[in-house]
């Protein structure tokens, strides 16, 4: 989906480097449009402090393996690209874990096993195929970059919704005057589940519109 | 290149492409390995200091009460005086005027994913565990990591029994996790439905660690009240 969209693009005008920064925040974003990375998106975006924690340490992972994979493009054959991606992919999770570590064990701890989980996320590894081995080291930060900071936002963005709403907090600090019932649900699995539905639907909505216009 | 130049290259790799691949590959691991050790090495330090500091925590809580702690070594026969990085210590926990308030046990055995490792807080005046506290798992979020959330999965180490038979020779019931509901026994840990496996690893790690540490606690108790 997201080599059709940029294809067409590059058909048209050449996107220029705001362009390549811009298409990951809003116009393929990794978690609205492209519905990429799933797994952390539902489990870790039940506050707002974990959702960003883990949006930035997959942004982070992305935008170092981008580097490396774009850098390194001529020097990877084709037949073993998948599995030189993912061993790059892994170092930068393993230091990430360690780098996380060192900031805070609490932080660590509710994260837990999701930050080795980042290996797999789909969105590095699609980037890394789709984009970086294909592109300049500049233009891969650049998409590095506006993906990282799509799927932050998208990560935030769920995370707010459930804290508020399933904890009656936002960072930790009480929103509702006391007797204020919250909405369990809404930090369990399930709540991630509608929060991101509804998202979808909002983004939907938006960009229905603005086809039609 | 030409799309059947290329299919026959993919069939058979020649030995110069085959030399590509393993320097690509070696070349990789080589960098990635590198790369690993240098972060572990940068934050090794760091790691350690805030897990010493994370630990204290987690004794504070294990033995209510607690405002100084002492580190002993069990050196096969009796406790001695230790530091954190000896073999086989326990955490002595002490209030203002001294008073032994309880003793913190580090134990760990494997769970569903990973190694579990717990600390929990011995009361040996009440011949109780008083306290209970995860200090590492990798349970699967959201079922297994229960045993660090559920607030009735902790309630069961406020208050377990771990008596001693008179001779102090042994746990006389030894703790067990029993299923969801059913508990009935002051030693048994009532399970949690959704984290079967990882509740019962609780109650082994703390059945088999007891078993080993309360009679050597006891048996050197007056040792450790004086704090020498």
């Amino acid at each position: 989906m997201s080599e059709v969209s940029s294809h067409s693009a590059q058909t048209k005008i050449p996107p220029s480097s705001t362009d390549e920064f811009i298409k990951g925040l809003w116009r393929e974003n990794p978690v609205f449009v492209q519905v990429l990375g799933m797994c952390p998106v539902l489990a870790v975006s039940n506050t707002a402090e974990n959702a960003l924690a883990m949006g930035l340490a997959t942004a982070f992972v992305l935008l170092m393996s981008n580097i490396l994979v774009s850098s390194l493009q001529n020097f990877i054959p084709k037949q073993v690209r998948i599995a030189s991606y993912i061993l790059i992919i892994a170092t930068f999770v393993t230091i990430t874990d360690y780098t996380i570590q060192a900031i805070s064990v609490e932080l660590h701890k509710s994260l837990g096993a999701f930050i080795s989980l980042i290996v797999v996320n789909c969105l590095i590894l699609s980037r890394a195929e789709a984009f970086a081995s294909k592109n300049t080291v500049g233009k891969s930060i650049l998409d590095a970059l506006g993906m990282g900071a799509g799927f932050v936002f998208a990560l935030f963005c769920l995370g707010a919704v459930r804290e508020v709403m399933g904890n009656g907090t936002f960072f930790g600090l009480s929103l509702f005057p006391e007797g204020f019932q919250s909405w369990i649900v809404m930090i369990l699995p399930a709540g991630g589940f509608f929060t991101l539905a509804a998202w979808l639907l909002i983004f939907n909505l938006l960009q229905q519109k603005k086809s039609k216009q | 290149m030409e799309p059947d130049k290329m299919e026959q290259e993919q069939a058979i790799p020649t030995s110069r492409e085959n030399i590509k691949m393993l320097r690509a590959m070696v070349g990789i691991s080589a960098l990635c390995g590198f790369l690993i050790v240098l972060t572990y090495e940068g934050t090794l330090p760091r790691v350690e200091r805030l897990r010493a500091e994370a630990l204290e925590k987690a004794i504070f809580q294990v033995i209510p009460g607690t405002s100084k702690t002492k580190v002993f070594a069990y050196d096969g026969s009796t406790f001695i005086k230790a530091d954190d990085n000896a073999a086989d210590i326990v955490y002595a926990g002490y209030d203002e005027s001294g008073n032994l308030m309880g003793v913190a046990i580090e134990a760990s055995g494997q769970g569903y994913a990973d190694i579990i490792k717990i600390l929990y807080g011995y009361d040996p005046e009440k011949q109780h565990i008083i306290g209970f506290y995860v200090l590492e798992t990798k349970e699967t979020p959201g079922l297994g990591d229960k045993i660090e959330k559920d607030k009735d999965f902790l309630a069961n180490f406020s208050a377990l029994d771990v008596s001693l038979s008179d001779d102090m020779g042994k746990v006389i019931n030894q703790v067990v996790t029993v299923k969801q509901g059913t508990k009935q026994n002051p030693w048994e840990i009532d399970g949690i439905t959704g984290a079967t496996i990882s509740s019962r690893a609780i109650g082994n790690i703390i059945g088999e660690s007891t078993m080993t540490w309360v009679p050597r606690i006891n048996k050197n108790l007056e040792k450790m009240k004086r704090n020498e």
